[in-house]
């Protein structure tokens, strides 16, 4: 009755063997590398870059365990954290010469030491938290209000042109909060303005009042429209903190949405937060300027004259220089929107800006007057100027929709724009939670996380060892299964292990002994009560199940809720405890019922449980029914 | 080895009245100081800033204190976190400045009076973001009431429902009191702790419950009392161990875990130990003064138990 059918067997020596697979990774540790990853969108890794990198590091005298190049990234390893930084100026002044401007971003980082093979299998270590690697973790809110408000007012100014073109006579339009009130004193426009609402703005609902013989028309944003505004917002602070992050060298920064309106910032290994407040909390200005084209100017862009009087030296993206005129035509607060896209007769890809109203104005006089002359596109950032783009101007530009194409590929329009939308950062955003973990005192961490597990592991075993004999070992057995189960599924999922989720483990490793102690109580108490030795282990496996189940699916219940409502430090203890309970439900009974079978399974005529002593009211010893253990 | 030799049945329910009352005077006492005193909660829940600082020698409270203080920043509390070199200072939320500032100036004036001070972590929370997770909290609560209550109607019956949750809601209170009473920080962790320790004390109550209920099976002849009793009994031992293991672990976080995790074992430590006592004396009491009857549990099974000659079965006798 206690015997398993192969399959059985089979089952659990696979999910033995795949969880030693990827637990494995996490006895190899993790040694200091340095990884090398694209500022630049037009820029791609390749080989190449991979015999400059291994340059790099030769001629500075140093051997890397192992250069590789992963997707986007190359990781060399090195023996320790002195030769790490070393190698990390070396590769930075080779693959960087203009400091200023760089192509690439080589960041510090930690690379697991476990071989290629393993590697390959995708088996990779535990992803360790902040609380555990140190480094900075913000949290961000964007201000939705603003981004709205703003939106209410290019809308304002929209309207306002629009009525002027279709010459509809209004008492002034203005915007309140995040609506636009139109008035009129002549009720005969009113019809007309609704009209030219409802075709050219969609995105606006109006509703009609009158006051003291004045007609008001207040057109809201419609619900559809706002939502959109707010997502489109939210994607683009995203996406303009990715690009700064870029600038700090962090090897895997983590920037993700969180909720409708908040931004979780990761930085792993950043200890500067002053350098990483002051990036992201930066502002970016959008400058739209004339080239200056005369011989002069010529003249001053090879380096071969000065710059002229009133007009400035920048450079490109890539690094030509342009002569631009100091003074400004249109700054970011002008631009509503810059997208990718394609030019819609010659299909090149392009770039389609979108002006407010008072921008599109001034843009159509600007291009009348300047066919065929240059204008620059610039970002300023900390002070520092960069052309993103001088397009030749081919005619006058009308109506505040402005396409740049030419000579351009797809990633290139695609990280114009990005450069361009963050000159005019959708909306204002504030740290409402910011967390700095020091490097030392995570690796304390992990040594107080790792101390608790070992030590509380190691004194339940011996009590079960002392007190339940074999059935004890076995079930100490069943532990240490759940435990590499668990690092092995955590490894696997990338869940981020925390201190709190270190603690958690400890936690569901002294109450997933529950499950053994229950079924070995009951297997004594059938002894006690006289049952042959198989039909004991048989029915206290049998009768424990229904319990076990019962306990788990409660201490689950309070699991997934941590889970559902927690946030941060609750999160990572809900994760590991969640997963920990499935995982001891396998060793705990499956496991360990298994080793029991092939122990006693085989033994027809088994007279003796090594289960320690069972007791009996009635005084006679638990020996005279051939249960060993202490007499 | 065994531990436990227990003869007879230990009459529980007998005491269950005194126990009860304990269990009420203790329950009282801890939402008395819930109350009067209030929980100490953490910069997580209140908004604020929090920094740990380390020193090459053991740090000087009053010093750092006055430094700060003379930065113009109110209501700052300044204590040892751990060890004698490590300092946690607290600084309520301040309007105007933001957060970066006002703990990268502190952190400055740490350095000029005394240049071995280490940053060794920070942590700011706004004001929105802490009302939140008291609020997350209290939903987690709530969901984990709700759930258990709803699992243990269906797998049990509404009266082991309730009295497994009142047992269990009185741990909580009781753990809460504690930290009440002496003080001790509420942080994020403790919450977890006290929620993981709601669904592992339930789990004690159902071992009980399901005693109960294969005994109400098996003998016919016992009445509830004697059954409830029977089932303690005969689960007892497995209660003490278990309990007794899981608190190994939570003793070896307590002791190997530092500051950090110090809180966080403390709630576990309370909440086992309560829980044993509740599971034991409150869990099972509620559930036989609500009046549990042997056809609240095996109605289902009845009809398959033809040999059964219980006079309250109204099917004794029957055979299928």
């Amino acid at each position: 009755m206690n015997r398993y059918p192969l399959w059985k067997y089979a089952t659990l020596l696979v999910a033995l063997l795949i969880g030693g697979l990827y637990a494995l990774p996490n006895l190899f540790g993790e040694s200091p590398a340095v990884q090398v990853s694209v500022a630049k969108a037009s820029l791609k890794l390749d080989l190449g870059t991979v015999t400059q990198v291994q340059e790099a590091i030769k001629t500075a005298g140093i051997s890397p365990e192992v250069v590789t190049l992963e997707g986007n990234s190359i990781k060399a390893r090195f023996a320790s954290t002195d030769v790490q930084l070393k190698a990390k100026d070396a590769m930075s002044q080779s693959l960087n010469p203009d400091a200023a401007n760089p192509s690439y971003v080589v960041a510090l980082n930690l690379v697991s030491r476990s071989p290629t093979w393993l590697s390959s299998l995708h088996a990779s270590p535990m992803y360790l938290g902040l609380d555990l690697r140190g480094g900075v973790h913000f949290m961000l809110q964007v201000d939705m209000q603003a981004a709205l408000s703003k939106k209410a007012e290019s809308l304002a100014g929209d309207l306002r042109s629009a009525m002027r073109e279709k010459s509809i006579r209004h008492g002034g339009v203005s915007r309140n909060g995040q609506k636009v009130e139109i008035r009129f004193r002549d009720a005969a426009m009113v019809e007309s303005a609704k009209r030219l609402i409802q075709d050219q703005f969609p995105d606006l609902v109006v509703a009609e009042s009158v006051d003291a013989g004045e007609t008001k028309l207040v057109a809201s944003i419609q619900e559809v429209a706002a939502r959109k505004v707010q997502e489109q917002a939210l994607k683009q602070n995203i996406t303009t903190l990715h690009n700064r992050i870029n600038e700090l060298g962090v090897a895997e920064p983590v920037i993700q949405q969180q909720g409708l309106d908040r931004i979780v910032v990761q930085l792993p290994g950043v200890q500067d937060t002053a350098k990483a407040k002051d990036i992201l909390g930066r502002t970016a200005t959008l400058e739209i300027r004339m080239v200056e084209d005369g011989a002069e100017a010529r003249a001053a862009e090879t380096g071969t004259g000065p710059v002229p009087l009133g007009t400035e030296r920048f450079l490109e993206r890539n690094g030509a220089p342009v002569i631009v005129k100091k003074q400004v035509i249109l700054t970011g607060e002008n631009l509503t929107d810059a997208q990718p896209g394609f030019d819609s007769q010659t299909q090149e890809a392009a770039v389609h800006l979108t002006l407010d109203a008072k921008g599109a104005r001034i843009f159509r006089d600007v291009t009348r007057e300047s066919v065929g002359k240059r204008m620059a596109i610039l970002l300023f950032e900390k002070g520092k100027g960069e052309v993103v783009t001088a397009p030749v101007i081919r005619s006058e530009i009308g109506g505040g929709r402005v396409q740049i194409s030419g000579r351009m590929t797809t990633v290139e329009a695609a990280d114009t724009a990005l450069l361009l939308r963050a000159g005019s950062l959708a909306a204002p955003m504030e740290i409402i939670e910011e967390r700095t973990i020091g490097p030392s005192l995570g690796a304390e961490n992990i040594a107080k996380g790792f101390n608790s597990v070992t030590w509380g592991f190691a004194a339940v075993a011996v009590f079960m060892c002392t007190y339940y004999l074999l059935f004890g070992v076995i079930s100490s057995v069943a532990l240490a299964v759940n435990l590499l189960l668990l690092v092995a599924v955590l490894s696997m999922l990338q869940a981020t292990l925390t201190l709190p989720g270190m603690a958690a483990m400890a936690l569901v490793l002294g109450m997933a002994i529950d499950a053994n102690v229950l079924i070995n109580e009951r297997v004594r108490e059938e002894l006690r009560n006289g049952a042959a030795p198989q039909a004991a282990i048989h029915a206290g496996y049998d009768r424990a199940w229904a319990t076990i189940l019962d306990s788990n699916v409660t201490t689950l219940i309070a699991g997934l809720a941590l889970l559902a409502f927690g946030s941060g430090p609750v999160r990572g203890f809900a994760v590991v405890h969640c997963l920990g309970i499935l995982t001891s439900m396998f060793s705990g009974v499956f496991f360990s019922r298994g080793v029991v079978n092939l122990w006693y399974g085989r033994q027809k005529k088994l007279k003796t449980v090594s289960i320690g002593t069972v007791w009996r009211p009635d005084g006679s010893s638990g020996t005279a029914l051939g249960v060993d253990g202490e007499k | 080895m065994e531990f436990f030799k227990i003869r007879r049945d230990i009459p529980f329910m007998r005491h269950a009245l005194v126990l009860n009352g304990i269990s009420l005077i203790t329950f009282l006492v801890a939402v008395f100081f819930l109350f009067s005193r209030g929980l100490h909660l953490s910069v997580e829940f209140t908004g604020g800033t929090l920094m740990e600082v380390g020193y090459l020698q053991s740090a000087d409270l009053a010093a750092i204190r006055s430094t700060v203080d003379g930065l113009g920043i109110k209501d700052v509390q300044v204590q040892n976190f751990g060890t004698a070199q490590e300092v946690l200072i607290r600084m309520p939320a301040q309007k105007g400045a933001t957060p970066g500032q006002q703990s990268e100036k502190v952190l400055a004036a740490l350095k000029a009076a005394d240049p071995t001070a280490t940053l060794r972590r920070t942590e700011f929370v706004g004001p929105q973001v802490g009302d939140e997770l008291a609020t997350d909290g209290l939903k987690a609560l709530a969901f984990v009431v709700v759930g258990i209550m709803l699992y243990l109607a269906v797998r049990f019956e509404w009266k082991f429902a309730v009295a497994a949750i009142i047992a269990n809601l009185h741990d909580v209170i009781i753990i809460l009191g504690f930290f009440a009473f002496f003080q001790w920080e509420f942080s994020l962790p403790v919450l977890a702790a006290v929620l993981a320790v709601l669904g592992y004390s339930v789990n004690e109550s159902v071992v009980i419950f399901d005693r109960i209920r294969e005994n109400f099976r098996r003998y016919r002849k016992m009445n509830t009392v004697e059954i409830i009793d029977n089932a303690i009994t005969s689960t007892i031992s497995r209660t003490i161990i278990t309990h007794g293991s899981t608190q190994l672990m939570v003793l070896s976080m307590l002791l190997f875990g530092g500051a950090t995790l110090h809180y966080f074992a403390l709630a576990l430590t309370i909440g086992i130990l309560f829980g044993i006592y509740s599971s034991v004396f409150v869990a099972a009491a509620i559930a036989m003064w609500l009046g549990i009857t042997r056809e609240d549990l095996i109605k289902a099974q009845v009809k398959k138990d033809t040999d059964s000659n219980d006079p309250n079965d109204p099917n004794a006798g029957a055979t299928v």
